[in-house]
């Protein structure tokens, strides 16, 4: 799963990188910077731009709607949106919650 | 330029939202409805979901169909909204919640899902709606006055946070029109109600489309995060 949602991101990350002058280096995979930290590529809007494309993927592929932005994501001490692998592991847990919801 | 453009109305199920539906369909737009039950009519170019707009799973799941089938969206209107008349001692927790649900949080839920929608195409018209009650300060509608002054509030804000994306946030404040909704106000209120306005008179649903005409144009990209209250009030 872990694999399938990194993938997914990468695969939006690269879509969003044909918009922007500077680039999200794909190539480090799940060590890629995305946004906050010192390394931050993305400003808010593409963030933002970033997250619902992904959202909409997560929909398409897995049949389920998740919200990334909760408060969850917003309070958490080390941001999930700080680096692919971390948003990645992000959405794995708030899939995982999903199925124990259901 | 309507022929291709989706449109997402709420509270489509009597009244403004149902004229609106109507109005717009034999336009040429493709017209989403929606509301807590079915609709009584029949047209073409039109959609409807059950749904309560403040119902977050449901709604999601609405606008995933949309962005799954029409793949676009290009208009949202806002028209769904409850009214309470009731002096504030006399007014219940619980109608005080129904009106911010449906009010405010319907129609945030809303203007988020479909400007995530709108994003793709960078291309959005938003038309939320307040009223004359919050100008006109009228006893007995406190908590609807607040939740539309919160409207006014919300299209301000929401129309520097889209802005990048395309997509306009406006607000049509309607002054009573012979709905549903102001059928248990007492006449003479009403009288003193209309008598505030500059121009005396109930509004029509052509009034209100005749704004939302405005605010959707393909020219009025320039024009943003506004309210325009009918009646001269």
């Amino acid at each position: 799963m872990h694999e399938k949602i990194l993938k997914l991101i990468i695969a939006q990350v690269e879509e969003l990188n044909e918009q922007l002058d500077f680039k999200v280096p794909v190539e480090l995979e799940a060590d890629a910077p995305l946004f906050g930290g010192d390394k931050g590529i993305l400003n808010s809007i593409s963030l933002v731009t970033l997250i619902v494309a992904i959202e909409q993927s997560i929909e398409d592929e897995f049949e389920t709607s998740l919200v990334l932005a909760d408060e969850k994501a917003m309070s958490q001490k080390n941001s999930p949106f700080l680096t692919i692998g971390s948003l990645a592991d992000y959405i794995v847990l708030l899939l995982n919650e999903e199925d124990v919801n259901e | 330029m309507n022929e291709n453009q989706v449109m997402l109305i709420t509270g489509t199920r009597k009244g403004i939202g149902k004229f609106l539906a109507h109005f717009y369909a034999s336009k040429g737009f493709y017209v989403i409805g929606c509301s807590r039950s079915s609709v009584d009519y029949k047209i073409s170019n039109y959609c409807h979901f059950c749904l309560d707009v403040c119902d977050e799973k449901k709604v999601k799941q609405m606008f995933s169909k949309i962005r799954k089938t029409a793949g676009r969206l290009d208009i949202l209107i806002n028209n769904a909204g409850i009214a309470s008349m009731n002096h504030v001692l006399l007014t219940p927790v619980k109608t005080v919640k129904n009106i911010l649900n449906t009010n405010i949080l319907g129609t945030f839920l809303f203007c988020r899902e479909a400007a995530k929608i709108m994003q793709i195409h960078k291309f959005g018209r938003i038309v939320n709606f307040s009223t004359v009650a919050t100008p006109l300060k009228l006893e007995g509608e406190a908590i609807y006055a607040a939740s539309k002054a919160a409207i006014l509030s919300l299209t301000e804000i929401l129309s520097k946070e889209l802005a990048n994306l395309g997509i306009t946030v406006n607000s049509v404040g309607p002054t009573p029109v012979q709905t549903d909704l102001i059928r248990s106000v007492p006449k003479e209120k009403i009288d003193r109600l209309l008598a505030m306005q500059a121009i005396s008179r109930f509004g029509t649903f052509d009034d209100i489309a005749n704004v939302i005409d405005f605010f959707i144009k393909k020219e009025s990209d320039f024009v943003t995060g506004q309210n325009i209250y009918l009646g001269g009030v």
